[in-house]
């Protein structure tokens, strides 16, 4: 009985579940194999020729060592600012309530909306950023227009957007550690920093493990501000993969193609997960 | 909370301060723009006249009263199937012992990785041969079994002790009975948790609602949003504002008054 119940209760999350993860992600694969059809040629199986023009696409390569940069550039910053944010919010600071909140308010906004608000930021002449920039005399720069500061300018966007997020993490580990360890320090007279570097960071190592795993999945699927600041642009000089992906299928309507890079994302992420599962192992070792 | 607490130097609670304050700008500008006429929308004076005109014709501008009823209907279906899926789902999986068990939760957590938004191309094609194509029901479709909410109320039914579901067994209830009156009620913290997380994560979700959606009639607020903002759309930096402060006002809304809640909630559901 108990196999049929389980089953049963089981039932419509799996049909879901199979219908819109697990046959479509089989699906990605099958097609990454044959052409694109259309109206007078229909799709035909054409092997490894799918990627085989992906390994010649500069347009391919340059969002992949996009998305690479993108990660290694926001990941690491917004790490560092959430565990300040929270060691901060954590302590006895004034106004604590409002500063967390101030910290956490761009995790629940939608990125669409805030994209809306930092275009006008990075807006030539009259944006934000010349504005100040021309108060201590800097000339006047196309953010967003010149390859060489467009991926930077939205990484920046991004840090503030998910900085506060993960200082949640922290906020909660911290809530965790036994106070004894503050006494016992105080008692020893070592220093704030001292005290950090030795005691706080180590015991926060596996909330850094797991953010830092979790984030890089997220850098993958962090797509939403291009539409409003860049469109992918100039030259594919801010875009990622995901993006590509998205344009390739519903601009060029290159269908099988885009289901060629799918496969190319699905595997990193799979590569992430089996990392994910590597460093939880790790993680209840250190425990 | 902890009442012993170290205490910060004070130029660290100035630095704190001032990261705040820079955390809080992109908002406070958004506030400063849509509060005033556009001719001030680049130029900052303190006694700028204030003014709702931007606001009324963002309002006008675009259907904004049709892109918060498809976002509502669309958060609350998606709401509404998650507990009830991922409730019998997380039941099975905490407290039947049926063949298979471990793999298919190990496929469940398969879309932890695998988001819907990932399989946009795939997903398309396949709500297309539903028909579901330009629908709310298919924008929700994909997101419906949650694993991570299967996961999370997993754990939760977990704790619960077995003494209790015995008891409820003794007063004559069967299985089901036993998940509503038992179950259920004690994972409410985790059904509030999961809930803030899940409505903020849809309110502001845009790339699969882009691409499977065509008309005013199901656009959710962040598509329209993204439409009106648009530079081809001519509309200017005031009104651009407004347009955005009034998609985000109601979760900013619910996020200052219960903010506690909600970064707890957070808190409990990232943990896990």
């Amino acid at each position: 009985m108990k196999h049929v119940y389980g089953w049963l209760l089981l039932t419509p999350a799996a049909i879901l579940l199979v219908a819109f993860t697990h046959y479509p992600a089989a699906a990605t694969l099958i097609d990454s194999f044959f052409s694109t059809g259309t109206a007078v040629r229909p799709s035909r199986f054409v092997g490894v020729a799918n990627y085989a023009s992906l390994a010649e696409d500069p347009i391919f390569w340059k969002v992949l060592s996009n998305n690479f940069w993108f990660a290694l550039g926001t990941i690491p910053t917004a790490i560092a600012l959430a565990m300040v944010m929270a060691l901060w919010v954590n302590d006895r600071l004034p106004a604590r309530a409002l500063v967390r909140m101030a910290f956490f308010t761009p995790t629940i906004l939608p990125m669409i909306a805030v994209a809306n608000i930092w275009l006008f930021f990075y807006t030539p002449q009259i944006g934000l950023l010349d504005q100040v920039g021309s108060l201590f005399g800097a000339p006047s720069h196309n953010w967003l227009g010149n390859p060489d500061t467009v991926l930077a300018s939205t990484m920046l966007m991004v840090v503030w957007k998910e900085a506060g997020f993960f200082m949640i993490f922290y906020l909660a580990a911290l809530q965790s550690l036994p106070p004894e360890l503050e006494e016992a320090a105080k008692v020893e007279g070592a220093s704030r920093w001292y005290f950090f570097w030795r005691v706080t960071f180590p015991l926060l190592m596996p909330t850094t493990l797991f953010v830092l795993v979790n984030a890089t999945i997220n850098s993958f699927k962090l797509v939403d501000h291009l539409f409003i600041l860049t469109k992918g642009g100039p030259d594919n000089a801010s875009s990622l993969l995901l993006y590509y992906i998205y344009q390739v299928a519903f601009s060029f309507f290159e269908t099988t193609y885009a289901a060629t890079l799918t496969v190319v994302l699905l595997a990193l992420l799979a590569g992430l997960a089996l990392l994910q599962f590597l460093l939880i192992e790790r993680r209840v070792h250190y425990r | 909370m902890r009442i012993l607490g170290t205490r910060i130097p004070l130029l660290e609670t100035g630095a704190a301060w001032l990261l705040a304050l820079l955390w809080l700008s992109p908002l406070v500008y958004a506030f400063w723009a849509s509060f005033h006429p556009p001719e001030f929308a680049t130029r900052f004076e303190l006694l700028a006249p204030l003014t709702l005109g931007n606001f009324a014709k963002a309002w006008t501008y675009a259907p904004f009263p049709r892109h918060f009823m498809n976002t509502v209907i669309l958060v609350t279906m998606i709401l509404c199937a998650q507990f009830v899926l991922c409730t019998l789902a997380g039941y099975a999986f905490a407290r039947f012992d049926f063949a298979g068990r471990d793999i298919a939760f190990g496929l469940v957590l398969v879309q932890l990785m695998v988001m819907p938004e990932v399989l946009i191309v795939e997903n398309y094609r396949i709500m297309s041969r539903l028909g579901l194509v330009d629908t709310i029901v298919g924008i929700g479709l994909p997101y419906m079994a949650s694993a991570f909410g299967i996961f999370l109320l997993r754990q939760t039914f977990k704790t619960v002790p077995r003494e209790l579901e015995d008891a409820a067994r003794v007063e004559g209830c069967n299985f089901l009975g036993v998940l509503w009156r038992v179950y259920v009620p004690l994972a409410r913290p985790t059904y509030l948790a999961y809930g803030l997380v899940s409505v903020s994560y849809h309110w502001n979700n845009f790339l699969w609602p882009l691409v499977i959606t065509n008309s005013v009639e199901t656009r959710p607020l962040t598509v329209g949003l993204a439409i009106f903002g648009a530079p081809e759309s001519g509309v200017d930096w005031a009104v651009i504002s407004a347009g955005t402060l009034m998609a985000v006002a109601p979760l900013l809304v619910a996020f200052l008054l219960f903010q506690r809640q909600f970064i707890q909630s957070f808190m409990q559901a990232g943990i896990k």
